[in-house]
């Protein structure tokens, strides 16, 4: 089998509103044999902001991190896809041009150039541990989920530094998730944008944006949304409560990470606890499922 | 409405982005997968028209610039190979070192809470995040149910994570930093 030791970058969510998705990735991962050692004193990527406002920074905030995973000789592995792509991006330009690699080192004071591979969980699973490895360790079929499988835009673009199957139409995802015996519903919205950017500045837009996603994941029968972005789970979460001292629930569709499925099905401990964290309870339905009892 | 035209503007994006704008035939392909467009008010053909028109001023003062998701659809689907999100990130950073205020004031606010809060933790902390933006904005009731919410349901820390060498990401910040956070 592959080498499966990595740099990790966890990414800021996952220790604070994805703390869920840390957790199952380190549980997921641990069961699986993928070894994974924190990239010592990390920084944030600097997401949208950075790269809106200012192209150099956009590129050394990832790039600080990429000099650290130089100096560590091994890949590093990403939940997140906003720092997936952040990373990739960074990579690309610096490993693109030795200009910008230049410029890099020096606002860094280290050299940025990693040639080592950026990977996202999503894809060492489905590339490198692949299906009949993860198939032996399943437990539970996960069998009563109904969900549409929600890419969102940086797991899938640009193509040329992301890592699923297809740009318009990814399979990765659906194919990992049937693996659990999850039934997936097709549907058209796999890749669209949930407007996370603009979820706290104009949340009038974004809530249009979420609903319309929610209401067509309800239209393909789906009783839940598996994603893998913490910035998608977070806006698809929060904008299904509309904010401004009111609770009217629109949709209540629980929006679960794939780590977070695929650590049900092979019986892992702590799947109750990352449950709990969820702004939208996804236990009525767990219990609904029998999938979960308490 | 005259508009001054500014006719470097197209070369400076260029120089900027590495995208020729004038290759764009306006099949409005960027348009209609947008999905933004319906909050916009020039939609994402229209910039690009507007750019080869030297539209500087009305451009750095659209919305558009700043509604923008990055989400790249435009730029997979365009049949020129004009990566559009790369242009609208050129666009916004012009306007930012020409000194015009973000038409969208509180986007605006919400990239200077991030950057801030990244350049004095190192790492983004949303309760910092959530809080530094709505003391910017002076919106301190929007989401205060939201906010309860995730009180409680363990998602907002009380202690925030830091990256241990904080004078190395001051430095990032301090020789590249053009807006001030
Ligand atoms: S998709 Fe490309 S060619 Fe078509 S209008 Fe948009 S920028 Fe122009
Ligand atoms: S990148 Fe911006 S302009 Fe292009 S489709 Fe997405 S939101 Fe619209």
């Amino acid at each position: 089998m592959t080498d499966l030791t990595f740099s990790y970058f966890p990414g800021c969510s996952q220790s604070g509103s994805a703390e869920e998705f840390g957790l199952s990735t380190e549980a997921v991962c641990r069961a699986l044999g993928i070894e994974l050692a924190e990239l010592p004193d990390w920084n944030c990527c600097g997401a949208s902001s950075a790269h809106m406002t200012d192209d150099l920074l956009s590129i050394a905030l990832p790039g600080r991190n990429l000099a650290i995973a130089r100096e560590e000789g091994k890949d590093m592995l990403t939940v997140c896809a906003m720092c997936y792509s952040r990373m990739k991006i960074a990579q690309a330009r610096i490993l693109g041009d030795e200009a910008v690699a230049r410029e890099v080192e020096e606002v860094v004071g280290a050299d940025p150039r990693f040639r080592g591979e950026v990977r996202h969980l999503l894809d060492v699973l489905v590339n490198d541990v692949a299906f009949p490895e993860i198939r032996k360790w399943l437990r539970l079929p996960l069998a009563g989920l109904r969900a549409v499988p929600y890419y969102g835009c940086l797991l899938v673009r640009p193509p040329e530094v992301c890592c699923c199957d297809s740009v318009e139409n990814p399979t990765d995802l659906d194919r990992l998730l049937a693996l659990l015996g999850v039934d997936v519903r097709p549907w058209s919205f796999k890749t669209d944008c949930c407007g996370g950017s603009l979820s706290l500045s104009r949340t009038d837009i974004v809530e249009k944006m979420v609903n319309k996603l929610l209401t067509r994941a309800e239209e393909a029968g789906a009783n839940c949304v598996v994603t893998a972005c913490p910035m998608c789970a977070a806006n698809l979460e929060m904008r299904q409560k509309p904010g401004k001292l009111t609770f009217k629930v629109l949709h209540k569709l629980p929006v679960l990470y794939f780590t977070e499925l695929l650590g049900l099905a092979m019986g892992l401990s702590g799947v109750e606890e990352w449950m709990k964290s969820h702004i939208i309870d996804p236990m009525p339905l767990m219990r609904e499922t029998k999938l979960l009892s308490h | 409405m005259i508009n001054a035209v500014n006719s470097k503007l197209d070369a400076e994006l260029e120089g900027r982005t590495g995208q020729k704008v004038r290759a764009c035939y306006q099949c409005k392909k960027c348009s209609a997968g947008c999905p933004v467009a319906f909050a916009m008010d020039l939609l994402p053909h229209e910039v690009m028209k507007m750019i080869s028109y030297g539209q500087r001023e009305r451009l750095l003062a659209s919305s558009t610039i700043w509604l923008c998701a990055s989400c790249e659809t435009c730029t997979t689907r365009c049949p020129n190979e004009i990566d559009i999100a790369g242009v609208m990130d050129g666009l916004r950073h012009i306007a930012i070192e020409s000194g015009v205020e973000p038409s969208e004031r509180e986007v605006g606010m919400m990239h200077r809470s991030f950057l801030g809060g990244i350049k004095l933790l190192g790492r983004t902390n949303e309760p910092f995040l959530i809080g530094g933006y709505k003391a910017m904005t002076g919106n301190l009731f929007d989401d205060m149910g939201l906010g309860a919410v995730m009180f409680f349901k363990r998602k907002i820390k009380i202690l925030p994570r830091t990256v241990k060498n904080r004078r190395a990401v001051r430095r990032v910040f301090k020789r590249t930093r053009k807006m001030e956070v």
